[in-house]
């Protein structure tokens, strides 16, 4: 079933004390798919993820998980979905290794679980730790039992809160790979992070969050491509102590003797070098860079509504 | 429905506590044992208010009685304000089990302990105040019901309170006053009028006075007056417990 919906949201509300978090919010996204849910602090994706899992009731509007209303039809959306939250919890009375069984107890799994609770302990690197308990453990090993826990049963949906944030380079490039592996297997993965180009490189489809109103939704290609803007990097012969306004209004940084203007799509290269050698600029070397999910980001977030 | 998943939350919060023994059975079955040797002790020569029963083997049912309830409550609260404060119910919360099975597995929990630690003081303190078997159906049915009451109680204020403190005020300023206005230590009967009257609004009273029945043979009112009300007070409880959880009150935000 290439077509079919892993979680649907339809027109989400939610506000807390009368501040709207979430503002006529729906999406789909299709099972199977690897998505970003991207957005400043604050903008939502937390409620939104919250929604979701059943962990914060919206004011009004629905969600379906694999076809499941998460409120009336809660315990097959439930099993069909793993939540690793963004805050880190503890538990004192159990280790670890026990947790993930009593967890994998709540959703009907006995013995038979235990196998893949080892499976998991040891794919995560938590193999060592399997008698210890969360209090323990490093914030980014709490992170790598938050995910074990989310995946006891299997879910087929996956759904990470920010499951990098805190977490050192290696660690995170492995859980990574980890999750490549998940999705590679079939599992809907829905993410959010601050990581915008892991979130470019691994994600199929992105949308964007700000204010609690989604501002795009789109094929991580589709969103860069739309991107009204490219930069250019241009290395220039000399440069004058002032640059002249034509110039300074494209420019986007500077190092050294080299520019990196940001320019209109549509504007020509000729025109652009014309205004280049009007300022006096001679160039030694010119160079077209990719544009980056952060900056289709930085863009939607500060100049508003997209497409 | 899946049995298992109910089962494994009914395990965890019996393990939970039982990891803790120490302090969950121990330490109130030592208080109580004080209790009983200090009151026990001073007041011996008091009478009962009973004819043919001596002040001790009075004062046993009242206290093995309050030392239950105390730690039902004290169970199913702790449990689940330490689960709020830890961010673990969150765990509980994504699962499939429904309010109704979340809410049973606690009080199962509050009942059980509340239980062994009864059964702890009845077993040690016989050896000194040997008591008469009278009703086992009395004792058992206002045992259970009423750690089951503490139990959704205590469940209630784990729900409400967000930090330990509001959990230990309302210990210290509902919980604990109620019990030692309960009849523990003397015969209602033999109160001024006044006090009298306002026993009858202590459902901790009927906790007692009914479980001493079960011992003694003897109470206050009739005993099945204290089975309805405790009843009633387990329903109402029950359906306030049910409608709130399954509303997410103060947990699903
Ligand atoms: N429990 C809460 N009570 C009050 N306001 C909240 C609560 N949770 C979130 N908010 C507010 O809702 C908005 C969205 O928060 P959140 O979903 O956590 O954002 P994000 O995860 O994108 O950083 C923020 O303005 C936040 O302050
Ligand atoms: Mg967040």
């Amino acid at each position: 079933m290439p077509n079919a919906i892993a979680v649907e949201i339809t027109n989400l509300h939610k506000s807390y004390q009368g501040v709207a978090a979430l503002t006529d919010v729906s999406l789909q996204i299709p099972e199977g798919s690897f998505f970003a849910l991207l957005g400043p602090n604050g903008a939502g994706k937390s409620t939104l993820i919250g929604a979701i899992s059943g962990l914060i009731k919206p004011d009004s509007g629905r969600i379906r998980v694999m076809g499941h209303d998460v409120q009336a039809d809660f315990r097959k959306a439930r099993r069909a979905l793993g939540l690793v939250p963004q805050e880190l919890i503890d538990e004192p009375f159990f280790p670890i290794r026990q947790l993930l069984r009593i967890q994998a107890g709540y959703f009907g799994l006995g013995k038979s679980q235990w196998a893949w609770i080892d499976e998991l302990l040891q794919r995560l690197g938590l193999w060592d730790k399997r008698d210890a308990y969360m209090s323990s453990l490093s914030g980014g090993m709490k992170r790598r039992v938050l995910i074990a826990l989310a995946l006891v049963h299997k879910p087929a949906v996956v759904v990470l809160d920010e499951p990098t944030a805190g977490v050192d380079i290696e660690l995170r490039l492995s859980m990574w790979a980890f999750i490549r592996e998940l999705h590679a297997q079939g599992h809907t993965i829905i993410l959010t992070t601050h990581y915008l180009e892991e979130a470019e490189q691994l994600c199929e489809k992105i949308a964007i969050l700000r204010e609690g109103q989604l501002l795009a939704l789109e094929d991580t290609q589709t969103l860069i491509a739309s991107h009204p803007w490219e930069y250019l990097e241009v290395t220039l012969e000399n440069l004058p102590a002032v640059l002249p306004q034509m110039v300074t209004d494209l420019l986007h940084r500077r190092s050294a003797n080299k520019l990196v203007l940001r320019l209109s799509r549509d504007l020509a290269r000729s025109e652009l070098l014309a205004i280049l050698s009007a300022a006096g600029l001679v160039l030694t070397e010119m160079r077209q860079l990719e544009a980056s999910l952060e900056d289709v980001f930085r863009t939607l977030t500060t100049n508003g509504v997209h497409s | 429905m899946s049995m298992l998943g109910f089962l494994t939350l009914c395990k965890k919060e019996i393990n939970r506590f039982m990891s803790v023994s120490v302090q969950t059975i121990f330490a109130p079955l030592v208080s109580t044992l004080l209790y009983l040797l200090i009151f026990g002790q001073v007041i011996s020569s008091e009478s009962s208010g009973f004819e043919h029963v001596s002040y001790n083997a009075f004062l046993l049912p009242g206290l093995i009685m309050m030392t239950m309830l105390q730690n039902a409550f004290s169970n199913s609260s702790s449990s689940l304000i330490q689960s709020k404060m830890y961010g673990n119910l969150d765990l509980l919360l994504l699962s499939p089990l429904s309010a109704t099975e979340i809410f049973l597995a606690f009080v199962l929990g509050a009942v059980v302990r509340g239980m062994l630690v009864g059964i702890a003081i009845a077993l040690v303190s016989y050896f000194w105040i040997p008591f008469v078997w009278i009703n086992p159906f009395w004792l058992l049915s206002f045992a259970l019901l009423t750690t089951f009451v503490l139990g959704a109680m205590g469940f209630l204020a784990g729900l409400w309170a967000d930090k330990y403190d509001k959990l230990a005020a309302f210990q210290n300023f509902v919980i604990l006053p109620l019990t030692f206005l309960s009849g523990v230590f003397y015969s209602v009967s033999a109160l001024p009028a006044f006090w009298q009257q306002a026993t009858w609004f202590n459902p901790f009273f009927y906790m007692v006075d009914g479980f001493r029945y079960g011992f003694l043979g003897v109470s206050d009112v009739s005993p099945w007056l204290s089975l309805s009300v405790i009843l009633a007070f387990a329903v109402v409880l029950s359906a306030l417990c049910l409608v709130l959880l399954a509303k997410g009150w103060k947990i699903r935000r």
